[in-house]
């Protein structure tokens, strides 16, 4: 391959106002952050809730939680947020159908899109975790739960969660660095996250593999840091003659 | 103060439970003991309505579980259980195990239930270790703690779920001697246990449930006393338990 490498360009001129390339990189990691935690917090509110949903003796609501996590886990992500952006703005009442597409700019409108899009995937995960967190525990917590008075929510804020949630911390850590790193798409209906200043990056200055291997290492990086810190979360909740943390 | 009058109870077609009457009296200690599927660890859960049942009426302390305007909940709250497998409650210390439900269910200020609770712990000759976890305890040990839970609810009748099954044979007799001075103070209690030793030092009555049935139901003295009165099924089950 003939290539000439130049690591210096990130510090040149953009040519766009007094912006260097580095610029564009530092606001494609604040997109990128902002998109991946607001979703977060959805997904993990909302698949909280479902995952208790799937497990109460009650048909209708297990019926419901289950029906949103087929839906939601069996259509492409891509193909939700295309849903989210193009499609479901023109189903909405038409004061918030303008208000969307005319009030808002066009930054805000497709950030508001990938959140609600990446969150209410991700929550259909999450639900599965929660739900078989809960179901690991041995059925005899409950019902001493229940033996002593606690009410269904009592048992389930108490009881049940506190003890599920840790033990899904693992899986529920890989959930949380999907979304970062599923946060990408949104760079497909406009959104200027990492991956849209790469490839802007890119276009630009014709300095292709600088632009994507630091992409990557960014990505690599805060993946790398996000799984550490979960893992000291881990450690500061484990219980103690209890839970092994990481595999010892 | 335990009135089960006529309790049956089916699993789909199956039935568990067939006519299960019987009283027990404030201060009595009744020992449930039959083979393994013959419905006595489902009938102590009746009482206190953590399994349901679709005929009959059980009556705690004068509340009906059948009646649909009981408060169930509630209800539990004054009867205290012991499980098989202890079930405290793995992810708070032993002082949170003693307290949580003495604020959340009877709601008592914090400071009234650590205090209640810590005597109780005491009581069970555990005091040392209330700041610990439950999987740091030993099993006699945490079924102890799980004794003292129940209390701290000020239980109008405890339920014992073969407190002893699960248990070390070394660690047995720590937790029958917490049950056997509870049962000396004059607290309410039925117990399903195959501690033939525990029944007849404390029991006053003992049923023998066969099949989903209370098959005898009769003094402690009288129980054992003439062994070849019993009817056929209990004799069997008798001379297995009690030839060593």
């Amino acid at each position: 391959m003939n290539y000439n490498w130049d690591w210096g360009i990130f510090f040149k001129s953009t040519g766009i106002g007094s912006e260097i390339y580095l610029d564009w990189f530092v606001t494609g990691f604040g997109w990128t952050l902002a998109v991946a935690l607001a979703a977060w917090i959805v997904a993990l509110a909302l698949g909280a809730v479902l995952g208790v949903l799937r497990t109460v003796p009650n048909r209708w609501a297990s019926g419901i939680a289950t029906t949103y996590v087929e839906i939601f886990r069996n259509v492409p992500l891509l193909v939700q947020l295309f849903l989210w952006y193009f499609l479901v703005p023109d189903l909405l009442p038409e004061p918030l159908e303008l208000w969307f597409k005319q009030d808002l700019n066009p930054a805000t409108s497709a950030y508001l899109s990938v959140v609600v899009c990446l969150g209410l995937f991700t929550a259909a995960r999450v639900c599965e975790q929660v739900r078989t967190g809960i179901q690991a525990l041995p059925k005899g917590q409950a019902a001493a739960a229940r033996a002593m008075g606690f009410t269904l929510p009592q048992i389930y804020r108490h009881v049940l969660l506190p003890q599920a949630f840790r033990i899904i911390i693992p899986p529920l850590t890989s959930e949380f660095l999907n979304i970062f790193k599923n946060s990408a798409v949104a760079s497909l209906i406009g959104l200027m996250e990492l991956l849209a200043q790469t490839k802007q990056t890119a276009e630009f200055s014709a300095n292709l593999f600088e632009a994507f291997t630091l992409a990557t290492l960014i990505y690599f990086v805060l993946n790398m840091g996000l799984m550490l810190l979960m893992r000291g979360v881990e450690k500061k909740v484990a219980v103690p003659g209890l839970m092994s943390v990481g595999g010892k | 103060m335990i009135s089960i009058q006529n309790v049956n109870k089916w699993y789909g077609d199956f039935q568990v439970l067939t006519g299960c009457s019987t009283e027990v009296d404030k201060g009595e200690v009744v020992v449930v003991c039959g083979p393994s599927g013959s419905g006595k660890s489902t009938l102590i859960k009746c009482v206190n309505a953590l399994e349901p049942f679709q005929k009959g009426d059980i009556v705690v302390a004068g509340t009906s579980i059948a009646d649909k305007a009981t408060d169930l909940p509630k209800l539990r709250s004054r009867v205290g259980m012991v499980f098989q497998h202890f079930e405290l409650f793995p992810h708070l210390s032993i002082t949170e195990n003693l307290t949580i439900a003495q604020t959340k269910v009877l709601g008592r200020g914090k400071d009234e239930a650590i205090d209640k609770g810590l005597k109780l712990l005491d009581r069970v000759g555990l005091k040392a270790h209330a700041h610990k976890h439950p999987g740091q305890l030993s099993g006699g040990q945490q079924q102890r703690v799980a004794i003292a839970r129940a209390l701290a609810m000020d239980p109008v009748v405890m339920l014992f779920d073969e407190p002893t099954s699960a248990l070390d044979p070394e660690m047995v007799n720590e937790v029958l001697d917490v049950m056997v001075e509870l049962a000396q103070e004059g607290m309410t209690m039925m117990c399903v246990t195959h501690e033939m030793g525990f029944a007849r030092k404390v029991a006053d009555r003992v049923i023998f449930m066969d099949r989903g049935q209370i098959v005898e139901d009769c003094a402690k003295d009288e129980f054992f006393g003439d062994i070849h009165a019993r009817s056929e099924r209990a004799q069997q089950f008798l001379a297995k338990i009690l030839q060593h």
